[in-house]
């Protein structure tokens, strides 16, 4: 006797292929519908900046007119920014993993950061700039600066750089250390020669991946009052400033429409930057990657 | 009274500085050793000597904890965080529980080999002096002595003498094991600790690290773990039988091949468990 009836198997064969090929159509759509609307906004930005987009748009400061606006003040005052965020949540980040991860023993206490930082990485970033302009503008008299604006950044990302490079120092084979230890070297011998050198590539690549995320921000830089129309470029870490994403929301409030299009330019820069930061985290991670 | 316990006193020293004359220096003493993980115990009450210039295998069935026991000879079992111990290890006249015996000292002195092959992801040259430049050794002329001396003592020069600047991940498992014996030789430690260096190498390999032990024990006291009894037989002078983390028998290995003094070692030896 066959416990199975055929004929029913039969019957069900073409729901069930016919259920398949109904997700795979679902699925499709989902994916298509992020890349045309990707498709989308790209197109109406590159129309409407690209007539903006010359020489003159990287040369010139903020305007009443339409015609002279540039992104001069913006664009230097994002590097600045970034000047600040890059050592700052690196050294800081890095060092927080390495800690978590070499040093500390396994108890409550290590527990208990290690639950916080994943934590943090999700707090919104309007808080962060809560905590910027009470501690660094406030407390710490910065005032409006490229130095409060940054520490401020590098707090918002540093869960991320952590969490980061925390996994990356994790993925070195544990003979690796076991070899260095053997020989008599001391931890920090260890970390420095055996397991930086073969996490570098993922804490780079997790540094500048959270680095673009930062450039994109205006939430807590609006918070911490960085200025919106600035017609002067940053002389040291003390002075005002504005950033790319500011000033693009800045334009786009306005109610002349040519600002739009001078926005539109904006973000065509901005999405170079990011595009270009992006590329270089993945030309490390691929070149590392290939060396092994 | 006062003088029995004299001659006893005066006796017991001379009988072990007979013994030791009979048998070389020890470079380790074991001593009432006992070890845990957490809550189950790993090493019961271990006591024997280790001897200077010789070869002494460790066998013994699947966890039985002679791989545990030997790295707790250079302290590398600490690396698991749940590990306790009691009783002492001597390493030629310091303990090294002592707290003013640094670890890092002990490794110097006592260099180890893996299961697996471990080199680091650089080059070969790089590989071999790894030890030498984390002890301070700069110069580069020395450096290149030391490289030299190292691959020719573990048999490996004639092979990658003119591509030492390749990544020693491009050499086979064999070689890579040889380079981990040289990078191990390269600190000129006084004992080299073994935990199966042959098990997952293939069968010539295997045969040149067996060569190699016979050379290095003329310079060097070997501590070799093995699960291969004919692996032990051929190439130790001493061998420990470890049973449920307890050492059932240490004598020669001769003696203990052709002649145990314990049924539990002939059992084992004669392949009726394990």
């Amino acid at each position: 006797m066959q416990l199975i009836d055929q004929s029913k198997v039969k019957s069900k064969m073409q729901t069930r292929l016919m259920k398949n090929n109904v997700l795979k159509g679902v699925f499709f759509g989902a994916t298509m519908f992020a890349l045309v609307v990707l498709v989308i906004l790209l197109y109406r930005i590159f129309t409407q900046g690209i007539g903006y987009l010359d020489l003159e748009f990287f040369q010139n400061f903020a305007s009443r007119f339409p015609e002279k606006a540039g992104i001069k003040a913006a664009f230097y005052g994002s590097l600045w920014v970034m000047g600040v965020i890059a050592p700052v949540s690196l050294i800081l980040g890095v060092g927080t993993a390495i800690y978590l991860e070499e040093y500390a023993k396994k108890n409550r206490f290590t527990t208990f950061i290690q639950l916080n930082i994943s934590n943090l990485a999700g707090v919104p970033s309007i808080v962060f700039g809560l905590l910027g302009l009470t501690v660094f503008v406030r407390m710490l008299e910065m005032g409006r600066s490229v130095l409060a604006g940054g520490l401020t950044m590098s707090l918002l990302i540093l869960p991320i750089i952590v969490v980061a490079s925390q996994e990356s120092v994790r993925s070195v084979p544990k003979e690796l250390r076991e070899a260095s230890y053997a020989m008599g070297a001391t931890k920090w011998q260890t970390i420095r020669r055996v397991v930086l050198p073969a996490a570098i590539p993922g804490i780079l690549t997790g540094g500048i991946l959270a680095l673009s995320r930062a450039i994109g921000e205006t939430a807590p830089l609006l918070m911490i009052g960085a200025l919106t129309f600035v017609a002067y470029l940053p002389e040291n870490l003390l002075s005002g400033f504005t950033v790319m994403p500011i000033q693009i929301f800045n334009w786009t409030s306005r109610p002349q429409t040519e600002f739009h299009d001078v926005a539109a330019a904006g973000i065509i820069v901005l999405l170079a930057m990011l595009l270009i930061m992006n590329s270089i985290a993945v030309l490390i991670r691929n070149k590392f990657s290939k060396r092994l | 009274m006062k003088t029995i316990m004299d001659e006893k006193k005066i006796q017991k020293p001379q009988r072990a500085e007979a013994e030791q004359k009979a048998d070389g220096q020890s470079v380790y003493k074991i001593e009432n050793f006992n070890l845990w993980y957490g809550k189950d115990q790993a090493l019961t009450d271990i006591n024997f000597e280790i001897p200077e210039h010789k070869v002494t295998a460790i066998i013994g069935p699947s966890g039985c904890g002679k791989s545990t026991f030997i790295k707790a000879l250079n302290r590398m079992v600490e690396m698991v965080p749940i590990v306790k111990m009691s009783g002492d290890i001597k390493y030629r006249d310091n303990n090294i529980f002592d707290s003013k015996y640094k670890v890092e000292d002990l490794r110097t002195k006592v260099g180890m080999v893996f299961q697996k092959p471990n080199p680091f992801p650089k080059s070969i040259y790089e590989n071999v002096v790894y030890g030498p430049k984390i002890h301070g050794i700069k110069n580069k002329k020395v450096l290149d002595e030391i490289v030299e001396k190292s691959l020719k003592g573990a048999a490996l020069w004639e092979e990658v003498k003119d591509r030492l600047n390749e990544n020693a991940y491009g050499l086979s498992g064999g070689q890579q094991q040889r380079l981990c014996i040289a990078r191990c030789l390269a600190i000129e430690p006084d004992v080299i600790l073994m935990d199966e260096p042959t098990s997952a190498l293939d069968p010539i390999s295997t045969l040149k690290v067996e060569e190699l032990v016979q050379e290095l024990k003329k310079e060097f006291s070997i501590i070799i773990v093995t699960h291969n009894m004919q692996q032990a037989a051929r190439i130790s002078d001493k061998t420990a039988f470890f049973l449920n983390g307890e050492v059932v028998e240490f004598s020669d290995t001769n003696k203990l091949f052709s002649n145990p003094s314990d049924k539990r070692t002939e059992d084992y030896i004669t392949g009726r468990f394990g």
